[in-house]
């Protein structure tokens, strides 16, 4: 046991700092589009403290707009959001806790930001840490999202210009560590930008699409090396 | 009720229910040790699809995301914590559109 339950939020909270910055511009953006739309400020926030996925809100609010019936905007949402899947499944061993309802209410805090910075984590994952990481970021989502719509995307240009790049930089500052320390990750991370960059570049496929087929091909592929490899060595031997 | 409501609940089932279930049922389920590290391989190759290639295209000026990237790779690379990787390369994003 590494850390005590209740001990592991505060470290989770500092974890999510990143993510919570990250989110601030992207919300804003979000809460103004949504006033633009005709969204009004309840439906705005209830939107984000619902559904909690940036790109399909996004996606939603254009479809809305454009007078999708809700069935094709729910079915696509669901496409967009099928990744997570993926996710929670690589993240199943790591989560420490016993409890089924917990487990479920945990998960609701998983997305692409919120589920590297878990994933990247050393050893288990404390259910305090994990809500930690997810409740710094959700907080941030929601709040900047009625912001954006009260306020609307007012920060100096540049700076919110300069502040989309800090999801990006984050996933750089997770990935990088690992990266120094195992060719294995480099192949892996490698892999999956080129056929993600290839996929969507030559529009093979959407981007939802893309990610999750991307990474399973590298995960798939650099597994299958290494299988191989274990297998000639004990050949060898 | 009114539909925005509608679209936005449905939107929020959907949204939650590919997140809960490999938590809830896969719970103390053992996979075959290949689908297994195939799963433990999914974080950094699905890291690697996040960033590119759409760090590149954040804003119309193709250097923007390049500049970002790589003082992120940077101070990443020579330690820095995450969040200073991410004030740095949105310090230096500032600087540099607050110039051109």
């Amino acid at each position: 046991m590494a850390e005590e339950k209740t001990g592991s939020f505060k470290p989770g909270l500092q974890a999510g700092a990143s993510i919570a910055i990250g989110y601030f511009p992207i919300a804003l953006t979000f809460g103004l589009l949504s006033k633009t739309t005709g969204l009004t400020l309840i439906e705005t926030v209830l939107m984000s403290l619902i559904v909690y996925a940036g790109a399909s809100q996004y996606m939603g609010l254009s479809l809305i707009a454009a007078g999708t019936s809700p069935f094709v905007i729910i079915l696509t949402t669901f496409v967009v959001n099928i990744r997570h899947f993926l996710m929670t499944a690589a993240l199943n061993q790591k989560v420490e806790e016993p409890s089924k309802w917990k487990r479920g209410l945990f998960a609701f805090g998983i997305t692409d930001e919120t589920f590297s910075v878990l994933a990247m984590r050393n050893g288990k994952i404390p259910l305090g840490y994990g809500f930690g990481v997810t409740f710094i970021a959700y907080a941030s989502w929601v709040v900047s999202s009625g912001i954006g719509y009260v306020i609307g995307a007012n920060l100096p240009q540049f700076l919110q210009a300069s502040m989309t790049v800090a999801l990006y930089a984050m996933f750089i500052g997770l990935l990088v560590p690992s990266l120094k320390k195992s060719v294995k990750v480099l192949f892996l991370a490698a892999l999956s930008a080129a056929f993600n960059s290839i996929f969507t570049g030559y529009g093979v496929m959407e981007e939802g699409w893309s990610i999750i087929v991307s990474t399973l091909l590298s995960a798939f592929l650099v597994e299958m090396a290494e299988t191989y490899k274990r297998k000639k060595q004990v050949k060898e031997k | 009720m009114n539909t925005i409501l509608l679209v936005i609940i449905g939107m929020g089932i959907v949204t939650f229910l590919p997140r809960m279930l490999p938590l809830v049922l896969l719970q103390n389920k053992t996979l075959p040790p290949f689908l297994e590290g195939i799963l433990k391989n999914v974080p950094y190759a699905i890291l690697g699809a996040l960033i590119f290639p759409k760090v590149f295209l954040i804003q119309k000026d193709p250097l923007f995301g390049v500049i970002g990237a790589g003082t992120a790779i940077l101070l990443a690379f020579i330690g820095a914590n995450v969040i200073i990787v991410v004030l740095g390369a949105i310090a230096v994003l500032s600087f540099y559109s607050f110039l051109f």
